[in-house]
């Protein structure tokens, strides 16, 4: 078995709910977490003779993020039916955009392993969402609930520009970022407001021909689809390497079992009927709009990362990480405006906060960490009001309930000690309590010294300025 | 002469002066109903009791003088396929047959700020697919001037309950000519608005870019009484249209003189019975004895229309309909096996034989293969009959043809004849198809039943239209004529 013998191609489908505050059709709130069906009235409930009316704010932010991934935008556009029976759906048919989309042909970078690649985006649409279905265990029936059902989604489809699991993690968290930049979405994935789908198929390397392909479903988080894509390149390398086909199937993901099951066959694929929407009217999409909602775009990721390897000489990498995501790299723009050590900062939220997220596996949106308390703090650091070893405890405390450095350190008591005399003291108390230590020192044993500090500063509980310990430290022994 | 066979004009007169309460004149519509209603079967649901309330509340405001409003205090009837909020609306299926709405249409809440006071619900076709009140999945509705006869349809219990003077004027709904042929076989008034003139908000949908809301009256006046009141733009619904409502009753002046009558030739050939005809010719010259002109016209995509209408029609309604699916509303088929059977089998049961028979051609029109043949195909010969109106409307003022090729036929006639059945719809269809006003006025009758006249006017031009309308009835007789009961 030759594990690189195929070539493997993947493009995704992803959907993101867009964060208005009525839904995309009626008025109802588009809030997560309600109680179930509290966020409906007769129009997303799909009553005999409702009709709906499109919210101009879900045309706008499906603009912004048509926008912010290069695509071009359609003048005129109209609205479709996606006919399908589904309790999810209490019309039977999805609200959709079939063959005018807003946005098409655009394209995102991304990076793996150091090098940037360019993923076409076929298209960008604007739907609305449908209701949710829970299955109770036992098959006793299932519970809908339509709360979601017409909150606008943006569905973004991507050429099959992919070639690996990897890459298809990286164009995720890179549209991700984007519509998080753009303020047009939660981008969740846990809450369902980004959600994806993939086509995977494989090719000898070197075969123009896409492979068959099959659709994958249900992969929930980042790590999902990588791990779902992953495990369907590897069950498609196998049923090739038998001689077999692939079949042209819907596939499940099912995380706890850790693989793909059939859904369904290419027989029993849905013909959803698309025709246009006769309840809608044409949606005309000027110059002069395309300009008001484009002027709203901000600075987005890979310019941002640009900015930052330029004006403060970030690594390529480092600049990538902080911009990842809009939070990350508001933060680190905001303690610019309080100290100058772009690096420091840096070091600081990609070290510090990203270890302290990562250990308690928390997301940034749970910290209450502020621009201004970092650069303050780097500036306690600069001033030796503290020292390395307090300015952690002091960042982890800002990072749990944003208080200021300054309210840190003087209710702990923290302020470094830069008092000779009192740093003498202590380093007295040491030398005399240590005797071996300082012999070893003498008879020439370097590293001796090292155990002496630590010892100091153990004492002074952490406080101590460090330099002026060793300082001491080296006067005592000599003296 | 009866309260209930009283215009617009003349009962709010009465009202006003006192002469007469709105309560009398409730009861009085419920009184009739009781007294014609087992030959005539028009309605489904009364709504007695909120009716007689409203009838009180009007009075008092009479009695202080306060009553402004268009229609204070008057009763009318509402087709079954629009949505009055806690009151039972069935669209004539089984599948709604405890549907009480949760909310008011655009039209029912415009009528009850105009003072209008529903007497109740009107039978149709099921789901408004029909042109006899024979789909109805409860009653046929009899027409008044015979009643082994149809009322015509969809609207058929709009128009016999107006002809049988139940009620002096109802709303219904036109699709493909559903208000207009019953008008014309029950010998009353029908109006079809421009599309976009009176919004749909309420009305269940049978074909959204058709569907269009209007009177049935009794005369030309109270139509444009009763437009007045529910027409405009809503923003509840998009397809309505942000187009100024002018004045309509102030339009009826009488005078057409110099009046410009196109008769499209199509209209008036094969397939029209010769009684019809010569009456359409009668109406014409009385039209140039008031100083109108008329020419022949060509329509030459009219022979498209019924089959492009059919598949454009039933295409929208396989999608309208498909929430009727046995998991909410009405009718869920008992044990079925898996979700699918639940769909099936509900769905089997829930719709009559013609609503089924639409949504089947619907959906195979709309299918992956089948689309471009039949739907995109339709949708251009729409196209082509839209232009086949605008250009004799740029020629003409108005349009003038018979509103239905024959006059009511028996109950049961035309039942396994489905094709049939559709050709009835001949001359109303290509109307809706291209979006104009038309309105279907009496013209006299030929052995014994009515004969329907239809005006067809410009977009947004239901003034010019009432106005022609008006002109000939001033100068006739024809709707003067009442059934015997």
């Amino acid at each position: 078995m030759t594990q690189a013998q195929y070539e493997t191609v993947i493009g995704l489908e992803v959907h993101v709910e867009l964060h208005t505050k009525s839904k995309i059709f009626c008025g109802c709130s588009t809030s997560f977490g309600a109680a179930p069906n509290t966020h409906t009235c007769p129009i997303c409930l799909g009553h005999p003779g409702v009709l709906p009316v499109l919210n101009r704010q879900a045309v706008e932010y499906a603009m912004k993020a048509a926008m912010a991934l290069n695509c071009e935008i359609s003048s005129v556009g109209h609205f479709d039916r996606k006919n399908y029976f589904y309790p999810d759906s209490p019309k039977a048919y999805q609200i959709s955009q079939n063959d005018r989309p807003i946005g098409t042909n655009g394209w995102i970078d991304i990076e793996v392993n150091g090098e940037t690649k360019r993923i076409r985006i076929n298209r960008l649409h604007l739907e609305e969402d449908a209701g949710k279905l829970t299955h109770m265990d036992g098959g006793f029936g299932s519970m809908v609930d339509l709360n979601r059902c017409g909150t606008p989604l943006v569905e973004i489809v991507s050429e099959a520009d992919l070639r690996s699991p990897e890459e298809a993690k990286a164009y995720l968290e890179k549209m991700k970022a984007i519509m998080q930049y753009c303020d047009v979405s939660d981008v969740k994935m846990e809450e369902g407001s980004l959600r994806c789908d993939a086509n995977v198929s494989l090719r000898p390397y070197g075969q123009e021909e896409f492979g068959t392909k099959t659709e994958l479903k249900n992969m929930n988080s980042f790590r999902g689809v990588q791990r779902g894509l992953e495990y369907e390149v590897e069950r498609q390398t196998e049923v090739l390497e038998d001689g077999d086909k692939v079949i042209q199937e819907t596939r499940r993901w099912d995380d706890a079992q850790g693989r793909t099951i059939v859904m369904r066959t290419k027989e029993e694929a849905h013909d959803y009927r698309y025709f246009p929407d006769p309840d809608l009217v044409e949606l005309h999409i000027d110059e002069a709009w395309q300009e008001r909602v484009r002027a709203t775009i901000p600075e987005l990721p890979d310019a941002r990362q640009a900015r930052y390897t330029a004006d403060y000489s970030l690594s390529s990498y480092d600049a990538g990480v902080i911009t990842s995501s809009k939070k990350m790299a508001d933060l680190f723009d905001e303690s610019l405006n309080y100290t100058k050590d772009a690096k420091a900062v840096a070091n600081w939220i990609m070290g510090e906060m990203l270890g302290y997220l990562n250990q308690n596996g928390k997301d940034i949106d749970e910290v209450k960490l502020t621009g201004q308390g970092l650069g303050e703090m780097l500036g306690l650091l600069e001033k030796s009001t503290i020292n390395n070893k307090i300015a952690k405890t002091v960042f982890k405390e800002m990072l749990e309930t944003g208080k200021a450095p300054q309210v840190i350190v003087e209710e702990k008591g923290l302020v470094q000690i830069s008092d000779t005399g009192a740093i003498k003291e202590i380093v007295e108390k040491v030398v005399a309590a240590n005797p071996q230590s300082v012999e070893d020192f003498r008879a020439g044993k370097d590293k001796a010294i090292g155990f002496l500090v630590g010892q100091v500063m153990k004492e002074s509980k952490g406080k101590a300025n460090p330099g002026l310990v060793n300082e001491l430290l080296r006067e005592v022994l000599k003296g | 002469m009866t309260i209930l066979d009283m215009n617009v004009a003349e009962l709010k007169q009465r009202l006003k002066s006192r002469d007469l309460s709105s309560s009398e004149l409730v009861e009085a519509s419920y009184a009739r109903i009781a007294e014609t209603e087992a030959s005539i079967q028009a309605f489904l649901t009364l709504d007695e009791d909120r009716a007689r309330t409203a009838a009180k509340a009007w009075d008092e405001q009479y009695a202080k003088g306060e009553a402004d409003s268009l229609l204070a205090g008057l009763p009318i009837g509402i087709k079954d396929n629009i949505v009055t909020d806690g009151l039972r609306t069935t669209c004539a299926s089984r599948f709604l047959e405890n549907f009480v709405p949760v909310y008011d249409s655009s039209v029912s809440r415009k009528l009850k700020e105009a003072g209008a006071i529903t007497i109740g619900k009107l039978n149709m076709d099921e789901f408004a697919m029909g042109g006899s009140n024979e789909n109805s999945a409860y009653q046929t509705t009899r027409n008044p001037w015979d009643t082994n006869r149809v009322p015509g349809g969809s609207s058929g219990g709009s128009a016999a309950s107006v002809a049988a003077l139940q009620v002096p004027f109802s709303l219904g709904s036109d699709t493909g000519g559903s208000i207009r042929q019953p008008a014309s076989y029950c010998g009353i008034v029908g109006l079809k608005p421009t599309y976009g003139r009176v919004s749909r908000y309420g009305l269940v949908a049978f074909a959204s870019s058709l569907d269009q809301i209007g009177p049935l009256t009794r005369t030309v006046e109270d139509a444009a009484h009763v437009l007045q009141a529910i027409a405009g733009y809503d923003q509840m619904d998009s397809t309505s249209a942000n187009v100024e409502v002018s004045s309509y009753p102030s339009a009826l002046t009488g005078d057409v003189k110099g009046l410009r009558i196109g008769v499209p030739k199509e209209y008036m050939g094969e397939g029209v019975d010769p009684v019809v005809k010569a009456k359409i010719m009668e109406a014409l010259k009385v039209y140039e004895s008031l100083g109108a002109t008329w020419e022949e016209v060509s329509m030459p995509h009219t022979e498209y229309a019924v089959a492009a209408y059919y598949l454009l029609a039933s295409s929208e309604a396989s999608s309208n309909l498909a929430r009727f699916d046995g998991v909410r509303y009405g009718v869920r088929a008992s044990s079925p096996d898996n979700l699918l059977d639940l769909y099936v089998k509900s769905r089997s049961e829930g719709f009559g034989q013609e609503v089924k028979r639409r949504i089947m051609l619907g959906t195979y029109a709309l299918s992956s293969g089948y689309y471009d043949a039949f739907y995109l195909k339709a949708q251009k010969v729409r196209t082509l009959i839209k232009r086949d109106f605008d250009e004799a409307l740029s020629r003409y003022d108005i349009l003038l043809a018979p509103t239905a090729p024959t006059t009511a036929f028996k109950i049961g006639e035309q039942v396994d004849n489905p094709l049939q059945m559709y050709m009835n719809d001949i001359l109303t269809i290509p109307v809706s198809l291209a979006g104009v006003p038309a309105i279907s006025i009496p013209c006299g009758l030929a052995d014994g039943l009515p004969v329907g006249l239809q005006l067809i006017g410009k977009p947004f031009d239901e003034a010019g239209l009432l106005k022609a309308a008006h002109a000939y009835e001033q100068h006739t007789e024809h709707h003067k004529l009442r059934p015997q009961l």
